[in-house]
């Protein structure tokens, strides 16, 4: 009980803090539907061949901004928080509080996750508005577990690269530029068949962007037969996102590193 | 002798070769204000952030209020309160906001309308963070390490940085703090802030601890005075005092025995007849005492 009255505490101030910043709330929040529409303005109006099948450019913007919502809710924000709380003695302050240091974490990644749900059904109804792309329906199941794969495997690797960042002057240029080209080769920014030669393919689908974009893809996709559950591509991300973990548990730290 | 809140022994912190705190002893009681006092680089911060449990030791004992800092432990860190010498709070919350938030985590903390008394932030309780002086988010800081009403608290230079009036201010919720029966460690670079505000003051230089007393104590252990004047134009000054000169034209000696040398040189001007011009006599203030410690130990270690 007192476990979940701190961490209701950490959210409750968590979400007024971030209410009371109304420029970076905003483009938080226009972040997803600004990609999605520039997207479909470039490269949405012709249909797509997607796996075996061909869908509409819209359909295929929609899963695709969902995997770039996840990475960015819980990647991006959680690493670029992280750093920039750990060089303004936040964290420290914390460690020297009765406060469990599982419970703040707890508080951030609820924080993340949240706004993480309210992106994703402010573009599904958007799309669904706009674009006349359908809600998934039977497949919902398979479209909320690969969320929450994906929003475990990013929140880890936040904190994982988060831990490797020296400092927070470092931190837009290191988190960017290790997630921003993974966006560009894994499907979520250009569509597949755009004549890509193959090893790209082969180097993405090293790392977990591909995979959660590829899941979604399935899950969202209103020719998907049966329940839509991507094992391998789950099983893939979720192997980093325990990558993610170990690397945190081994090399995060609370004190400011000047 | 009174209840140890803080009981040190032989406490040491190695960073590679280099050896930041050299095995100090401490003792700090209950409702004390205590002053650590030193150089940058003295150790005073490694020294208060291994007994806050935010570093570990090399070596020594410890016990803050009977707990090992070193082992982490919830039911010390409920009993303590730290301000830290960086700030880290959220600036969009207000000041009652971040004071009730730190309430929040401990299981007996004072009232926030107390706890806003003590540190004279009242006025601002509706204010965001940001919108702070650095004055009064000093103060915010001091406000949450009171929160959980701490038996000890732990003030790592409190005032550096500030204007002189933001000092008095902090010097006065300082002294609250001791009205309230709290058991402060303090560092500090500040000389006149250790002799305005503590009980005892250790001074530390180089790892090391090479004075610990009161304030007016650690001046009158020396028994020393110094007396100055102008030099006189055309005169030989007297043997024997060990006169010399000093800064702006003057002439200075240090005396072990006050009377009997100023009886010396005032005969000597009155036969001479000539005014021994701003003529002062002075105790050694800690400050000089402090130079001269730390000029000491320096030449220890100087190769």
């Amino acid at each position: 009980m007192k476990a979940m009255r701190l961490v209701l505490m950490q959210l409750k101030y968590q979400e007024r803090a971030f209410r009371r910043n109304p420029a970076a709330a905003f483009f938080t929040i226009a972040f997803p539907l600004i990609f999605l529409v520039i997207l479909n303005v470039i490269f949405g109006g012709s249909d797509l061949d997607v796996g075996d099948r061909v869908i509409s450019g819209a359909t295929f913007y929609i899963p695709a901004i969902a995997a770039l919502t996840v990475v960015n809710s819980c990647y991006t924000s959680i690493a670029m928080s992280w750093v920039f709380d750990r060089d303004g003695g936040v964290l420290k302050r914390v460690r020297g509080s009765p406060l469990p240091p599982w419970a703040f974490l707890v508080g951030r990644i609820g924080h993340a996750v949240i706004l993480m749900l309210a992106l994703l059904v402010l573009v599904v109804l958007f799309g669904w508005l706009f674009y006349d792309v359908d809600v998934p329906g039977q497949t919902m199941p398979a479209v909320l577990v690969t969320l929450a794969v994906g929003a475990f495997a990013f929140c880890t690797l936040g904190f994982a690269i988060a831990a490797v960042i020296p400092n927070s002057d470092a931190a837009p240029a290191v988190v960017n530029g290790s997630i921003l080209p993974l966006l560009f080769i894994s499907d979520v920014f250009i569509p597949p068949d755009l004549g890509t030669p193959a090893w790209v393919g082969h180097l993405s689908s090293a790392f977990p962007v591909k995979h959660l974009s590829e899941a979604l893809q399935t899950a969202f996709n209103p020719f998907t037969t049966g329940a839509g559950f991507e094992l391998v591509h789950l099983g893939v991300i979720a192997a980093w996102g325990i990558a993610g973990l170990l690397f945190t548990l081994r090399f995060s730290s609370w004190e400011p590193r000047v | 002798m009174g209840e140890a809140v803080i009981e040190a022994r032989g406490l040491r912190k190695r960073y590679g070769e280099v050896e930041a705190v050299r095995g100090i002893d401490l003792r700090i009681e209950r409702g004390e204000v205590f002053a650590l006092l030193g150089p940058n680089g003295a150790g005073k911060t490694t020294t208060v952030e291994i007994l806050e449990g935010h570093r570990t030791r090399s070596g020594g004992e410890v016990s803050v209020l009977g707990f090992d800092p070193g082992r982490n432990e919830v039911a010390l860190k409920e009993r303590m309160g730290i301000v830290l010498q960086h700030t880290g709070l959220e600036p969009y919350l207000t000041v009652a906001e971040t004071v009730d938030m730190f309430r929040g985590f401990y299981p007996r903390p004072l009232p926030l309308d107390e706890v806003l008394e003590v540190v004279g932030l009242e006025e601002q309780r509706d204010r965001r963070v940001r919108r702070l002086s650095g004055g009064q988010q000093r103060r915010l800081d001091v406000a949450v390490g009171l929160a959980g009403d701490p038996e000890l608290l732990f003030l790592d230079e409190p005032t550096t940085g500030f204007d002189p009036t933001a000092r008095r201010g902090a010097w006065t919720m300082i002294r609250n703090l001791r009205t309230l029966g709290k058991t402060v460690l303090l560092t500090t670079h500040y000389l006149d802030e250790a002799q305005a505000l503590a009980d005892r003051v250790a001074i530390m230089v180089r790892g090391e601890i090479v004075a610990e007393d009161t304030p007016t104590g650690l001046v009158s252990a020396d028994a020393d005075a110094v007396i100055r004047f102008r030099a006189p134009a055309g005169v030989d000054l007297p043997d024997g005092l060990g006169l010399r000169e000093a800064a702006e034209g003057l002439v200075e000696a240090r005396t072990a025995a006050l009377t009997r040398d100023l009886h010396a040189l005032t005969s000597w001007a009155l036969a001479e007849g000539i005014a021994l011009e701003d003529l002062t006599v002075s105790r050694l203030s800690l400050e000089d005492v402090f130079l001269r410690l730390t000029d000491e130990s320096g030449a220890e270690v100087a190769p």
